[in-house]
């Protein structure tokens, strides 16, 4: 049982590996193995870092600030935090429906997003393991080692990531961190210059996008057995749906399964997730864990991403996704899959999805419209949730009469995933590293299964060794800038626990 | 051939997008390898930083790991860039020094919505926080500041062009106005 070696029962008898920083994925995290003198593995997590205060400085903050203030939460994939405090906006200024350009503009900006980012996890990032093996070499495992072996493939990822950020460009203004989506609507409509601009490429898009699918099936099914066992967890799933079971990135109720494809939840409205879905603190991780409420902290862990979405979806609404939905399917015989590289396939079939699904926005003369925004009545309380490419994203806020923002929540796609991920590397650790001497290649396999959620693990890098408890921070001249203490009962004590604010 | 430069990024509290408006010079990253390496970055598996000509710092100092990998980038980086807005001036994350550290960590564990087995992490494997976001000079020198959030793509192309090329490094207006 994987679960058990969440906590060893004697850590200071055993050696400790680490693997700092986790390379390769977008953001920060590390893992610890505690191994005993037989080299068996007693304790193995995923440990994020991560710890900003989003939740504690945007209080005090004018509402229509959220969505450009949150995305800055993420460069990777800052249009769905944009999008999902805008719609938790929507919310506040009593909008619940948008207009039709305002909607259609703001879907293809997520289509955009959600096509740059699978490209760049799968070719930047991931390509190298799957193309070379686990064991190639640390400096040639790489997208360089990639431009130089593969440079068709290399180029094709690099210019697919380019046209989803120039969906994202046309539609807020900047590649990173644009400014399109507006409480109640957006600023902006397209011009027939820049539907033309995207219209010109999207049938390549769409081409290379269903040879990547191909491409993906090709690697995973040689070699079928040892991807089906590699890093697989039998987890609960959750996502956004369509209204009639489509699969959805925008907006829709959220459906729950368990590891069986049994419907837990369906078409629950996100506006009550506070009922659905509580979060445990460990102590050993800044990165909460979610669980739904039904099943409890245990049992109740669920993973979200494109792996839980294409299980959980009941078809796709473009035909070459349906068509490589329906394989996907067939290759989990009746259950869906739980494969961690599967992942790698399903998030491919939404590369080709969202190209689509492009293509078929594109030509709507909605998004030439001038009605760009709505208002309404104001509420005190909004919360926004998209699909955003890792998963269901959470924002919620609650503001006073001055329109002032005096509490929110956010439940980040990643966060989402922390104990599949967790659940992952037990797997991985105890069925192909335990007992042996760890090698370089062999805690690849465990970033291996890491990497496959892609997870976004945004701030906070690490440096090796143990932490000193502590620290002080000193200025080029050696005067005191900072000083912090943690005491053994994890108190902290500081140097500036005011607001002052630091000299230069 | 001259020997390539050698270049390191990485990104303390930061949010990764000054890294992806670098990967946003798009296929002139076929060019640029050409004529760099790359050492430790995060698209690389190298986790430890060797000898480097070039390092870009991406994100301010919010804990004790961020001054260690920001003390080693020195150490090893002939030339040291605070790469977009969070390493020149702390950014957003920075908007925590109105409020304490302890009432930021209260408001995600202890009272937070939702949360089961409230407490505040405390395990010795994860880094300890300082009490401000700092910008990177305040903690070793620097010696380019390239502004922007995030700086664009061709504003970093032409940092990097007229660097390698040994030219003064100037940027027409639209490469460096902010939003």
């Amino acid at each position: 049982m994987t679960s058990s070696l969440e906590t060893a029962r004697h850590p200071e008898t055993l050696r400790r590996v680490c693997i700092e920083p986790l390379t390769r994925v977008e953001g920060h995290g590390k893992v610890t193995l505690l191994l005993d003198e037989a080299n068996h593995i007693q304790q193995a997590r995923l440990h994020i870092v991560e710890f900003r205060g989003f939740e504690k400085f945007i209080q005090g903050r004018p509402y229509w600030e959220l969505p450009v203030l949150v995305q800055r939460l993420c460069g990777i994939c800052p249009v769905s935090h944009h999008l999902a405090a805008a719609k938790a906006c929507d919310q506040l200024i009593g909008v619940d429906r948008l207009t039709p350009t305002a909607e259609k503009v703001r879907r293809l900006m997520h289509l955009g997003q959600t096509f740059q980012s699978h490209a760049l996890h799968f070719f930047h990032l991931s390509s190298p393991d799957l193309l070379f093996g686990f064991d190639d070499a640390v400096a040639h495992r790489n997208i360089v080692g990639v431009i130089q072996d593969y440079p068709e493939i290399a180029k094709r990822g690099v210019l697919m990531r380019k046209y989803g950020q120039e969906v994202i460009r046309v539609t807020s203004g900047k590649r990173v961190h644009g400014t399109g989506a507006l409480p109640g609507g957006v600023n902006k409509a397209l011009s027939p210059e820049e539907r033309d601009y995207l219209a010109s490429d999207v049938d390549q898009m769409v081409d290379w996008a269903e040879q990547s699918v191909q491409l993906i099936k090709r690697i995973f099914l040689t070699n079928k057995e040892y991807h089906y066992r590699f890093g697989a967890v039998d987890a609960n799933t959750l996502g956004l749906i369509g209204t009639d079971g489509a699969f959805e990135l925008y907006h829709g109720g959220l459906r729950a399964k368990d590891a069986r494809g049994n419907t837990l939840l369906d078409h629950q409205d996100y506006r009550d997730y506070e009922q659905v879905i509580r979060e445990e603190i460990k102590p050993w991780s800044y990165m909460k864990f979610p669980f739904l409420t039904q099943l409890g902290p245990e049992q109740g862990w669920y993973r979200v991403g494109p792996l839980a979405r294409v299980n959980n979806c009941d078809r796709f609404d473009t035909p070459l996704a349906e068509q490589e939905r329906q394989d996907f399917a067939a290759a989990g015989e009746g259950r869906p899959l739980q494969a961690a590289l599967a992942t790698h396939w399903a998030r491919l079939i939404e590369l080709l999805y969202c190209a689509e699904a492009i293509r078929e926005l594109l030509p709507d003369p909605d998004l030439l419209g001038t009605e760009l925004r709505l208002r309404g009545e104001m509420r005190a309380k909004g919360i926004g949730v998209v699909e955003a490419p890792r998963g269901t994203l959470f924002h919620h806020y609650e503001i006073d009469g001055d329109g002032l923002v005096t509490r929110a929540n956010l439940i980040v796609s990643t966060t989402n995933n922390n104990q599949a991920m967790n659940t992952a590397i037990r797997q991985v650790a105890s069925h192909y590293l335990d007992g042996r001497e760890l090698t370089e290649p062999l805690l690849n396999q465990i970033e291996v299964a890491i990497r496959a959620y892609d997870p976004c693990l945004s701030c906070a890098t690490h440096a090796l060794g143990r932490m000193p408890l502590e620290l002080d921070l000193r200025d080029a001249s050696g005067a005191l800038v900072d000083r912090i203490c943690r005491h053994p009962d994890g108190t902290l004590e500081g140097l500036s626990e005011g607001t002052e604010g630091v000299a230069g | 051939m001259a020997e390539k430069i050698r270049v390191a990024t990485a990104s303390l509290c930061g949010c990764f997008g000054c890294h992806m408006s670098l990967l946003d010079i798009d296929e002139r990253i076929l060019e640029l390898v050409e004529l760099v390496e790359f050492d430790r970055t995060p698209i690389t598996d190298i986790k430890t930083l060797g000898d480097c000509d070039l390092g870009l710092i991406e994100g301010g100092v919010a804990n004790a790991e961020n001054v260690e990998v920001l003390r080693d980038f020195r150490r090893h980086c002939k030339l040291l860039v605070a790469f977009g807005a969070c390493a020149v001036n702390g950014g957003i994350p920075a908007m925590r020094n109105q409020f304490s550290l302890k009432q930021c960590l209260e408001e995600s564990y202890v009272g937070g919505v939702g949360v089961h087995n409230p407490g505040i992490p405390n395990d010795p494997e994860i880094p300890l926080l300082l009490n401000q976001v700092h910008p990177i000079h305040e903690v070793v020198k620097v010696d380019y500041f390239l502004p922007g959030c995030p700086p664009s793509a061709d504003a970093i192309w032409t940092f990097l062009t007229e660097l390698l090329a040994g030219k003064p490094i100037a940027f027409p207006y639209t490469q460096i106005h902010y939003d």
